[in-house]
């Protein structure tokens, strides 16, 4: 693997890969949703994940986020082995994962959702109290950093207010502020028109500048050829291959993708 | 980012519109007030409002529903409902009046703590059955709290057996009627109830929590909050608040009643709707649940005291739950909120 070329001026880099996955296998019943999957991901790189529907996109990251335990092979976290036994415990270790829709609640504001289940608190005559003003900060903050423009007013609005690339970026941002070193996002892209497709993609490419590991799914092959470093294709669960975008082409990736 | 811009001028297209779409039910609470107070004027020459006994008899009616209305506030919210708590009410004052019947006469002041006492644990147990069947079993909150429903009520009937049960003891009957500043000590009980909630709802982990499962379960979930635990401690805290009212209950009669939180069931469900929550969750405030019950009770007493025939104040409280949900459903043009249950 060529690793040693991921995104260069970042000293991190000389580091060892932040994932490192060996021989991956999941069974469901008699079903093999992935079968001996190995591959790595370094820091300030993006690794595309494409793949037809029941390829074992979906199996693969929940195996990385803690969500299903592999039946055989090991993962390797910064260089050590490491058993997520749930996504809370990912987490912990800096593995966060955005899920498609499911990342945010929708009836809270931006703040609220980047604290969700962490909120910091104050007392009050020995009372637990959240601490509002400190969420509202961080949050303004966060966005800032990632230069995502969201009007003041919004911030304290429920975020089902904003717009989906939007929603996109506070569910980026809150992997962020938690110091994610590994991002994992699924889809991404999916529900959003072209132009938040392309904010997206740029704030993609901001946090590879920011050291973050990113590994990012997606049926788009435009969208995978913009932002990846490499992309590795699964089919019915084995690795079908790996390329680096820039000595492959859509037809090549999709033949990986559909076999023959 | 760009898109925003659109949905943002089309949102705000009538904030007058929007402003009262939110603040409706304070506006409508004000002008039932001065409804029954110009007709009380009018008709009697008497203040309907500046008068000591009406305001009483008010915050009375208002103090059953709206204690169950407290928890139910918290079950709404995180998309749950809860039917039982009428009758876990009933079944509170049964057995609070069954443990004090027989310890009143060797102490009557240890009997009203026994009977405290047995009143909130035996409230406990279908909150936690609720809890159960609805957080691990994954029983329909609608299901499972109208079979409880059932089961309290049955058990009520049985504690009971058949009809009330009378308790005679002074220390009962002070906590039920007596009054601390003119304030009848029921309604200072429920007003402490309903500060401790209201804090817990708006200022601490715990009421953030609520309103993210009811926002999105599984966000909620994989934000590594333990929803199953959370799910069981709301329906707990919602019979606890049953528990309560059945307490107050015992008190103010001097007996207990399997059937004492029959006709308060769809009023506290109607208080918690016309103080803003949604039934598909996520949203709602301890503060628009006191203003529902409030509004409730003063067409319950302001009709009485108008001379209505009773049977109006059904008619009257239904439409407003109907209004209110309307009112709910329109939010979504006028003030740009988009709602999830669509």
């Amino acid at each position: 693997m060529t690793a040693t070329e991921a995104t260069a001026a970042h000293p991190a880099t000389d580091e060892g890969p932040v994932l490192r996955c060996t021989d991956l296998s999941k069974r469901f019943g008699g079903v093999h949703a992935l079968e001996k999957v190995s591959f790595e991901v370094r820091r300030g790189e993006v690794l595309a994940l494409a793949g037809d529907n029941g390829a074992g996109k979906s199996t693969l990251i929940k195996t990385i986020s803690g969500v299903h335990r592999p039946d055989e092979g090991e993962i390797r976290y910064k260089g050590e082995r490491v058993v997520l036994d749930n996504p809370r415990h990912a987490r912990e270790i800096g593995i966060e994962t955005i899920y498609q829709d499911l990342a945010l609640a929708d009836n809270l504001d931006v703040g609220a959702n980047v604290f969700l289940g962490r909120e910091p608190t104050t007392r009050l005559f020995g009372l637990e109290r959240l601490d509002r003003p400190k969420m509202r900060a961080v949050a303004h903050d966060v966005l800032e950093t990632l230069d995502i423009d969201i009007p003041e007013r919004k911030l304290h609005e429920p975020v089902r207010n904003l717009s989906g690339g939007q929603r996109q970026a506070v569910a980026i941002g809150r992997a962020i502020y938690w110091n994610a070193e590994l991002l994992i996002m699924d889809e991404p892209t999916a529900a959003l028109g072209v132009p938040e497709q392309r904010k997206v993609k740029e704030l993609i490419l901001r946090l590879k500048t920011q050291n973050v590991a990113i590994i990012f799914i997606s049926h788009n092959l435009v969208d995978i050829f913009d932002v990846s470093d490499r992309i590795m294709v699964l089919r019915r669960g084995i690795k079908a291959g790996e390329r680096r975008p820039s000595e492959t082409d859509h037809n090549e990736v999709v033949r990986l993708m559909i076999g023959g | 980012m760009s898109a925003s811009s659109g949905d943002d001028s089309e949102g705000r297209r009538h904030p007058a519109l929007a402003f009262l779409v939110r603040a409706w039910p304070w506006l409508f609470l004000f002008m039932l007030c001065v409804f029954f107070e110009t007709w009380a004027r009018a008709s009697y020459g008497i203040s309907f409002l500046f008068n000591r006994f009406n305001l009483q008899s008010i915050a009375l009616f208002a103090a059953f529903p709206l204690l169950l209305g407290l928890g139910q506030t918290f079950v709404i919210i995180a998309g749950g409902i809860d039917l039982s708590v009428g009758f876990v009410m009933g079944l509170a004052a049964v057995v609070m009046a069954r443990v004090m019947q027989s310890i009143t006469p060797l102490d009557p002041a240890l009997a009203l703590l026994c009977g405290i006492i047995a009143a909130i644990l035996i409230s406990l147990v279908p909150g936690w059955i609720n809890g159960t069947l609805i957080s691990r079993l994954r029983v329909p909150p609608f299901i499972g709290t109208l079979g409880m429903f059932g089961v309290a009520r049955g058990a009520g009937f049985l504690t009971a057996g058949g009809t009330t049960v009378p308790v005679n003891n002074e220390w009962l009957f002070a906590m039920g009627n007596s009054r601390i500043l003119e304030i009848p000590v029921p309604v200072i009980i429920t007003v402490l109830i309903l500060i401790a909630m209201h804090w817990a709802l708006s200022q601490s982990r715990f009421g953030q929590y609520t309103y993210a499962i009811g926002g999105n379960r599984t966000a909620a979930v994989r934000s590594g909050i333990n929803v199953r635990r959370h799910t069981l401690y709301l329906y707990m805290i919602s019979a606890a608040c049953a528990g309560v009212a059945g307490m107050i209950y015992t008190a103010r009669f001097s007996a207990g009643a399997a059937q004492a939180g029959e006709p308060i069931l769809l009023d506290s469900i109607a208080a918690v709707v016309i103080g803003g929550a949604s039934l598909f969750g996520g949203s709602g405030t301890i503060i628009g649940t006191l203003i529902g019950a409030l509004i409730i009770a003063i067409i319950q007493y302001g009709l009485v005291f108008i001379n209505v025939e009773p049977f109006w104040q059904f008619v009257a409280v239904g439409i407003v739950i109907i209004v209110s949900v309307l009112i709910d459903q329109s939010r979504e043009k006028l003030t740009g909120d988009r709602h999830d249950s669509d």
